[in-house]
């Protein structure tokens, strides 16, 4: 060992990279759906009428903004010609990465508005911006906070199918509290109740048990649909007005601000459990992020071993994320009840909780993103709900899948490989 | 972060017994069902001495180190601290009496940074709010103080192998380990790396910290162990000092004489079967992990490719089966071009694959014997899609004899079988065949040493029938005891074919990347035979010094405490 050796490359040179075979695969599926997408952009040109009206305030706005009104065929033929020209891009495939990435937002939103255009022009009413945007967020609280719910259980390695059954109990339990004590606080505390009690279930039998996740979800899905349903019909349903009458959650104009054109109304005028999903997005990403249990309960997501053996108690962190999500699930839960009815109804949650775990797989198990992905689920579902009022020559059938459809193009083409914690999923075993 | 017991040096403490600052195992027992893991071990750690726990794989190291460690619960016995009966329920009780672990699998999160992963568990901060920057802070003192060069903020599954193994130590040394466990640490690392580990591992034991190095690997047991304790079995069958030889220990290892080197006459080579041209294989992530090899292994010999894991090495063996896609190149077997192929037509072409993680891929666990000896070729044992069940288990029982299966029956479920039964019914099955080439990948990973005597005349049998052997393997003692030429890869390029009798030093420094012409150059020795002359050197020198200094005497010290 005397002798003076060359030094190992001990540096890692850039490893020489070459598109695999996936991405190939991903890239052209891409491509063909966009060029699909500017082909029916031509098509509708053919149908589409003179001037296309865009509301963007509402009637009871305070500051009041000009409607917009766009020339029908050749917004249409722009958007369309945009949408070709980023499906070419993705098919020849000399794009860098972030050229690609721009191309896809860019054919994204010149795919909407076409689509908008289209739909909005030569009707009699314009189309309502203002509504559109309030009404995303509304529809999108819901989803925000379940999604968070899901990040906060599977980041730690525990998969949380039953979303919607914290949803279902968080309700009932919030809606018959709110009606016997008259009071939104103890009702959203009811709602948080409902959620922990779904989510120790979770726990109970996903840590301790062991039983397999995906099945536990489902059954616990079918146990909160079958005793709130049960309870709801044997005492609920019998004294409604006493038991069934919950307050509603009312906006709440935030002052000042709330006056912003266009914004205002949107953003600043909403009811509390809105504000709540926001604030809980970054209280979300803080713990996790930036706290010692966060990195704790990623580490038992990923490495559950690795934890183990610096002292860590897995299935102790495993539980308190899992509950800690409990309480977002709840939250989001009493939504369906105090925000949107006042009153419950059986399976009044209608699958928000499964359409919140696509939205947390998707924004891959992050919270921002997982955010952003509720958000969209939440515009194409309020602007379907717009288009029927429009009376746009589709069935309105199709708009009530279009949501779905929407979900099911953004999942296989848009969004690609993700990547689950690595320890999603799996019950820890000692060694 | 600093000692804090005033460690006496080495040799004034050896002699003594359980006095302050050892650790005792005593008479540990643990039992899994049936089977004892441990039988009545018993084990001192004192400071300032490198003790070796010698053993075959499933002797029972790791589980009596993970009953130190917290992470089991021993069934009798004790465990005495400074003399005093100790009970750790879990890991972190053990880390804070001063044992920390070098796991044999990193214990490191991927996808968290190297400060991330060191501060877990014991995370710098206030009210509970992580202090990354504090953590960073930490890495790069303890880095400095030991010597220890890591990137603070480094992704872990970015970092080469060695490098990782470097934060798993760091890891340890945070908690101020006076104790510190390595768990077969040099299993993936090149030799220069294991030579690096060695001197880390000897400034550790000079600081006063008593260090346990647990291997199977005879060869830097005598380079650097003070004390050496053999475990067969779950038992201790003894002590051995550092003087002893390599074939003495692996005797007392295996239980019974071992010839530590295959029995082969030179190759007798034929034209080439298998031909490679300009293969190239991409991760799915985009990543070239195969990077325009060529090669041409002929009938009659075996090419050994070797590297340090994670090298290409498993990739380029599963794109010449063909389950890997490969983007771009040509294979060739006997003139037949099967770039193109499916696994299926290059196994009826000749292929023979033995894979690297025989539970996935090798076998099917809950299948019996006889049913996976016909895995891979049922057709021939079957009428119309009709299995002709007499056939197949006939089959079965003559290879279980030739190849000296150790089974209740044919109809046993193969994954009740030991790891060196398993990987035999799996060559078994693959050399039922008439082969043109024998694909091998870490063909006797976890198996014992002497099923492994055992696979290893099979393979060199098989090439002497004029099949072309590729044996993948990241253990430099199976490469030199089978190849007749090899070939060493590095970031998914050949960094060059040599001759079987190239030293480890010179495929060492070819294993991280030099080409072999300056590796030669740079080389003190560069034969095998030269190499191990200069071992014994070491040895012997090494042995002077414990003898001026410490108890250990000469020679073999058996009969054992546990039996």
């Amino acid at each position: 060992m005397t002798t003076t050796r060359p030094e190992p490359v001990t540096e890692r040179p850039a490893s020489t990279r070459l598109e695999s075979r996936e991405d190939r695969t991903h890239r052209l599926s891409v491509g063909v759906l966009v060029l699909v997408v500017g082909v029916v952009l031509v098509v509708l040109t053919a149908s589409t009428g003179d001037v296309a009206r865009f509301a963007l305030s509402n009637a009871f706005d305070e500051v009041q903004l000009p409607t917009l009104g766009l020339p029908g065929v050749p917004v249409v033929v722009v958007c369309a010609l945009l949408c070709l020209l980023a499906g070419v891009g993705f098919l020849v495939g000399r794009l860098s990465s972030r050229v690609r990435t721009l191309a896809g937002v860019v054919a994204g939103l010149a795919f909407l508005l076409g689509f908008l255009t289209w739909a909005a022009a030569g009707r009699d009413l314009p189309f309502p911006v203002s509504n559109q945007l309030s009404g995303t967020l509304t529809l999108a609280t819901p989803l925000v906070l379940g999604a968070l719910c899901g990040v906060l259980c599977e980041r730690a390695g525990v998969v949380n199918v039953s979303i919607e059954g914290q949803f279902l109990s968080a309700a009932f339990t919030s809606a018959v509290v709110g009606s016997i004590t008259n009071s939104i606080p103890l009702a959203l505390l009811a709602a948080v109740v409902g959620g922990l009690v779904m989510a120790a279930l979770l726990a109970l039998f996903a840590i301790r048990y062991k039983v397999d996740q995906v099945v536990l979800g489902v059954v616990l899905n079918l146990l909160a649909a079958g005793l709130t349903g049960f309870v709801f019909d044997q005492l609920v349903q019998p004294s409604s007005g006493d038991l069934n009458s919950a307050p509603l959650l009312t906006p709440i104009p935030i002052p000042g601000l709330s006056a912003l054109p266009l914004l205002g109304p949107v953003l600043f005028e909403q009811n509390a459990l809105a504000y709540l999903a926001i604030a809980s997005v970054l209280v979300v990403w803080f713990l996790l992020f930036r706290t010692s249990w966060g990195l704790r309960v990623r580490a038992v997501g990923e490495h559950p071993e690795a934890a183990d053996t610096v002292g860590i108690s897995v299935r102790g962190i495993r539980w308190s994320a899992v509950l800690v999500g409990g309480v977002f699930g709840g939250l989001g839960g009493a939504f369906f009840s105090l925000a949107a009815t006042g009153s419950f109804t059986k399976e009044m949650t209608v699958g928000n909780g499964f359409i919140a775990l696509a939205a947390l797989i998707m924004g891959r198990w992050h919270p921002v993103w997982a955010t952003l992905m509720a958000l969209f689920f939440g515009f194409v579902t309020q602007m379907a709900s717009q288009l029927q009022t429009l009376n746009t020559p589709m069935p309105s059938q199709f708009l009530l899948v279009l949501p779905y459809v929407a979900t099911i193009i953004a999942v296989a083409g848009l969004i690609g490989k993700v990547r689950a914690p690595a320890a999603d999923g799996v019950p820890y075993d000692k060694p | 972060m600093t000692q804090s017991s005033a460690s006496p040096p080495a040799g004034d403490v050896a002699g003594t017994d359980a006095g302050a600052g050892v650790l005792r195992l005593d008479r540990i027992t643990k039992v899994f069902g049936s089977l004892v893991a441990n039988d009545a071990v018993s084990l001192d750690l004192r400071p300032g001495e490198i003790h070796c726990l010698l053993g075959e794989n499933g002797a029972g190291k790791s589980t009596l180190m993970n009953q130190l460690y917290g992470l089991l619960q021993p069934d009798g016995g004790e465990i005495l601290l400074d003399g005093a009966p100790v009970r750790f329920a879990n890991p972190r009780q053990a880390i804070d009496a001063g044992i920390g672990m070098v796991h044999q699998h990193f214990m490191l999160v991927d996808v968290f940074s190297v400060a991330e992963n060191i501060v877990l568990g014991r995370e710098p901060g206030r009210g509970g709010i992580l202090d990354l920057r504090a953590a960073r802070r930490l890495v790069r003192e303890m880095s400095e103080r030991y010597r220890l060069e890591v990137d603070p903020d480094a992704r872990v599954e970015d970092l080469p192998i060695g490098v990782q193994q470097r934060v798993e130590i760091l890891k340890a040394l945070s908690n101020d380990a006076r104790f510190l466990v390595f768990d077969e640490p040099t299993a993936v690392l090149t030799p220069q790396e294991t030579d690096e580990l060695i001197e880390v591992m000897r400034a550790l034991r000079d600081e006063g910290r008593a260090i346990v190095f647990i291997t199977h690997k005879l060869r830097e047991v005598r380079a650097i162990a003070d004390r050496i304790t053999v475990i067969r079995r779950g038992r201790v069958v003894g002590e051995a000092a550092p003087s002893a030889s390599e074939s003495e220990l692996a005797e007392m290892m295996v239980g019974r004489a071992v010839s530590l080197r295959v029995d082969k006459t030179p190759a007798q080579v034929a034209g080439a079967r298998l031909e490679v041209e300009h293969l190239t294989v991409t991760s799915p992530d985009g990543v070239v992990v195969v990077d325009d090899v060529d090669l041409e292994v002929a009938g009659g010999e075996i090419l050994c490719v070797a590297g340090v894991q994670g090298n290409g090495q498993s990739e380029l063996a599963e794109a010449l089966l063909g389950v890997v896609p490969a983007s771009r190149g040509r294979i060739r077997l006997d003139g037949t071009d099967l770039s193109r192929a499916t696994p299926r037509r290059r196994l009826r072409a000749g292929m023979g694959f033995v894979p690297e993680d025989r539970k996935h891929d090798g076998f099917v666990g809950s299948f019996t014997v006889a049913e996976n000896m016909v895995l891979n070729h049922v057709d021939a044992f079957a009428d119309r899609g009709l299995l002709r069940l007499g056939d197949i288990r006939s089959h079965a029982e003559t290879l279980t004899e030739q190849f000296d299966v150790r089974t209740q029956s044919v109809e046993t479920p193969v994954a009740s079988l030991s790891g060196g039964n398993q990987q035999k019914v799996v060559l078994a099955r693959e050399l039922s065949r008439p082969l043109s080439l024998l694909i091998a990948s870490q063909p006797t990973r976890g198996v014992d040493v002497g099923a492994i005597e055992f696979l290893h005349q099979r393979i060199v049998q098989e090439r002497d029938k004029g099949t072309a052997v590729l044996i993948v393997s990241t253990e430099l003692d199976e490469v030199s005891a089978l190849a007749d030429r090899i070939a060493v890869m590095y970031r998914g390029r050949v960094v060059g074919v040599v001759d079987a009798d190239t030293s480890r030093e010179v495929l060492g420094l070819m294993m991280a990347g030099v080409p072999h012409e300056e590796a030669v150059r740079s080389a003190s020795v560069t034969t095998v035979a030269e190499e191990e002359q200069k071992l014994e050197a070491e040895v012997a020198e090494h042995v002077a010094e414990l003898e001026g200094s410490g108890p250990a005497g000469p020679g073999l010290e058996g009969g054992g405490s546990g039996v």
